[in-house]
């Protein structure tokens, strides 16, 4: 049979348009990646990624490996991916609890709580996280006193506007035994937490899970604190006439990042747990309280472990906009590998090469979180029979 | 055989569950748990607010005057800080005598806003009125038409730039959004992908990268002598930002369109576009109406962003304000607190309105 190629083929009529669209977009990038090239001839910008070996020549205010600023820009971009991993994973974990408390909150029997979760998420939600991030800057370095008048938080712990200090234990070996204690700990719990699930099939009597595991946990790392001859040496800031000497510090920078973030995404965070909570059907509870479990049994039990399927992926998105929230560091100069970046293109003018790291940076970041947490949604998903 | 019948004595009624003791005693002091809570909230909320109301009010300095906010400065707020730079921070750098110019067209441009959101207005008319207002608002702004005189776009600042480039970036973004939706659901393949693409792509990095790249890199990316003015750039780079979002949000609708739907129209002999336009869109689109408006309060907030590549909106004419200015600087929290405000009034009275249309959405599928 001959085939008829005529525009009324389906078929035909798909390819032609795919074929178009590919075109399309082909001799656009073309067009912008000629003009680029062009533009570059013109004014003499070179290009390439050579510049990363070459001397970076500027300081960076905080930085969690060595760097100085005669170290290649390769090593500043490293240290900008650290800063900014760091705001996003202790923020992450803080606006977990933070969320969730709020979210919660707002099913109390108690009236002031109730109000407090909503007024919070609703004041919050409401404010470009920009301005709270400025808000804060200027709250923690300019409404706190200079460095010599500090306040003193508790003994040893100051706040000024140059920041927090507060004490730090002096690395000893000691400690590695007390993180290998912890992590034995952590595997006692682990198979506690099977054998107590195996008495609970079989007799059918609930078995205390948490607190025994916590034990297991914190008595391990004791342990293997004391048997490393329990390294008790405290670094602690003492306060000088003009500089705070000592401990670890945090820079008004990092905290009003921080801070701002997880105050903004929190709110986020507690609408997504509401949602999810409201998602698991009335009856539950109410079969659950015919049981006679407790309030507290009810949430753990029945509720939480059903909300939690609802709540895993949008809570996976309000983490990557944390992330790239962290951006915004930028504007107050936490140095983030934005903000690094930045200062590298107005050095070398190498806008391209520099705008692909950042954007290579935060796409690896949000595959890597995406893939984190579908890997636990998979886990909490009902397993159908 | 006396007393042969002693009345019981009478029971206690029964617990009032209504009133306010009856309140105080359910919402406030239901467990002990609850108690306590109740308690340090109080307790709390007496130890912080006093300061506070203190500071806010009654040591606070409402008149334009210098010397009165170095007087009361750490005891009260200095609100005549806003007093006096408040056309600066509303109306950023755009020239003193022209500042009607931008309060006309944003109020024409809000007038558009609301009554797009009121269903009196949803006819034919409306569809007309947005590209008229929208070159209204561009004419009135930029000048060099009717006798008004020119205003370049660097001196465009404030609010009435938060408004513009919140409104147009939705407004071009949502057609985009339609498309890209409709194209991650198509049956070709090809078209499909890049779709996908570019909307995980978007997804996948932060709004400031995009910001950078409108700002550093678009100069690069145009033909030698072209050069774009910095304002379309970055309302561009907003653009395509949000229409990302935007596609995902439309997806979700179309997926929610039930299939028969769809195969009702084939065995109609509707095309594909037809079948789009007159079946399944319409239903989409009633069902993401609350999530386009959450797209639009985040765009709202995000245009905040644009202060980091220099372009004075209200957060960046604050900046401006306060910054250049070593007497006032110090009073720049009090200025923070005043458009934290406007911000908050903008963001919680449109996802007010994003309630009513649910409530309204939901109300017609009820039976």
């Amino acid at each position: 049979m001959q085939r008829r190629w005529s525009w009324r083929s389906r078929t035909l009529r798909a390819l032609a348009y795919q074929v178009f669209a590919l075109a399309l977009i082909a001799a656009g990038a073309g067009f912008l990646m000629h003009n680029t090239l062009v533009n570059m001839r013109v004014r003499g910008i070179q290009s390439g990624f050579d510049f990363l070996t070459s001397t970076a020549g500027f300081d960076i205010g905080e930085s969690p490996i060595a760097y100085e600023s005669t170290d290649p820009y390769w090593k500043a971009f490293a240290v900008g991916v650290l800063n900014t991993l760091r705001v996003a994973a202790i923020g992450i974990v803080a606006t977990t609890l933070l969320g969730t408390l709020a979210g919660v909150g707002r099913f109390s029997r108690n009236a002031i709580v109730r109000g407090l979760s909503y007024g919070y998420v609703e004041l919050f939600r409401n404010v470009p996280v920009l301005l709270q991030l400025l808000t804060w800057y200027i709250l923690f370095t300019q409404v706190l006193p200079p460095i010599n008048e500090a306040i003193r938080l508790a003994p040893g712990i100051y706040i000024s506007k140059s920041g927090m200090s507060f004490p730090w234990p002096l690395w000893a070996p000691g400690h590695a035994m007390a993180a290998a204690g912890a992590l034995a700990g952590l595997a006692a719990g682990w198979g506690y937490r099977r054998w107590a699930r195996i008495q609970f099939e079989r007799t059918g009597k609930p078995w205390p899970v948490v607190l025994p595991g916590a034990a297991l946990l914190i008595g391990g790392a004791f342990a293997g604190w004391l048997i490393g001859g329990a390294p008790a040496a405290l670094d602690v800031p003492v306060k000088g006439e003009f500089v705070i000497e000592g401990g670890a510090a945090l820079t008004p920078e990092f905290m009003s990042v921080l801070t701002g973030l997880v105050i903004y995404t929190g709110t986020f965070v507690a609408e997504v747990v509401r949602a999810g909570i409201q998602a698991v059907p009335r009856g539950q509870v109410e079969a659950a309280a015919a049981l006679g479990l407790s309030r507290w049994q009810q949430m753990r039990l029945i509720v939480l472990p059903q909300a939690l399927r609802v709540i895993i992926p949008p809570l996976t998105n309000q983490y990557l906009n944390l992330t790239k929230n962290s951006s915004l560091a930028v504007a107050i100069g936490y140095p983030d590998i934005v903000s690094i970046s930045n200062t590298a293109i107005n050095q070398t003018g190498r806008a391209v090469e520099c705008i692909a790291v950042i954007m290579a940076v935060y796409l690896a970041l949000s595959l890597a979180t995406s893939a984190l947490m579908g890997w636990y949604n998979r886990r909490a998903a009902i397993r159908e029979r | 055989m006396a007393a042969a019948l002693e009345p019981l004595a009478a029971r206690a009624p029964p617990m009032r569950t209504g009133g306010p003791l009856a309140w105080i005693r359910t919402q406030l002091f239901g467990s002990w748990p609850s108690g306590v809570a109740t308690l340090a909230l109080v307790g709390l909320f007496a130890w912080w607010l006093p300061g506070l109301f203190d500071w806010a009010v009654l040591h606070a300095v409402t008149a334009p005057s210098l010397d009165a906010c170095r007087a009361a400065r750490g005891s009260g707020a200095c609100w005549g800080a806003i007093v006096e730079k408040h056309r600066l921070v509303i109306f950023g750098r755009y020239p003193f005598d022209e500042q009607w110019r931008p309060l006309a067209a944003t109020l024409a441009l809000l007038a558009l806003l609301t009554a797009s959101c009121t269903r009196v207005f949803w006819n034919r008319w409306l569809a007309l009125a947005w590209p008229a207002v929208l070159v209204a608002f561009f004419a009135l702004m930029s000048g060099g038409v009717f006798g008004l005189a020119s205003v370049p776009t660097d001196r465009w600042g404030g609010l009435p730039l938060t408004i513009m480039l919140s409104t147009f970036s939705v407004a071009l973004a949502f057609p985009l959004a339609v498309l890209v939706a409709l194209g991650r659901r198509s049956t070709l393949p090809a078209i499909r992908t890049l779709c996908a693409v570019y909307v995980e792509l978007v997804r996948g990095v932060p709004l400031v990268s995009v910001l950078f790249m409108a700002s550093f890199m678009f100069p690069l990316l145009m033909p030698p002598g072209v050069s774009i003015d910095v304002l379309l750039r970055v309302l561009a780079g907003i653009t395509l930002f949000g229409a990302a979002y935007l596609a995902e949000v439309v997806r979700g609708g179309l997926q929610a369109v039930p299939n028969g739907q769809i195969e009702a129209a084939a065995s109609l002999g509707l095309t594909y576009w037809q079948t789009q336009r007159k079946i399944v869109l319409p239903q989409a689109l009633a069902m993401v109406v609350p999530g386009i408006m959450n797209s639009f309060i985040s765009t709202f907030k995000d245009t905040s962003l644009v202060t980091i590549v220099s372009l004075y909106e209200l957060t960046g004419s604050l900046g401006l304000a306060f910054d250049s200015d070593a007497d006032w600087r110090p009073y720049k929290i009090e200025g923070y607190l005043f458009i934290a405000v406007i911000y908050f009034a903008f963001c919680l009275s449109m996802s007010r309105y994003s309630l009513w249309v649910e409530t309204h959405l939901s109300r017609s599928r009820e039976r």
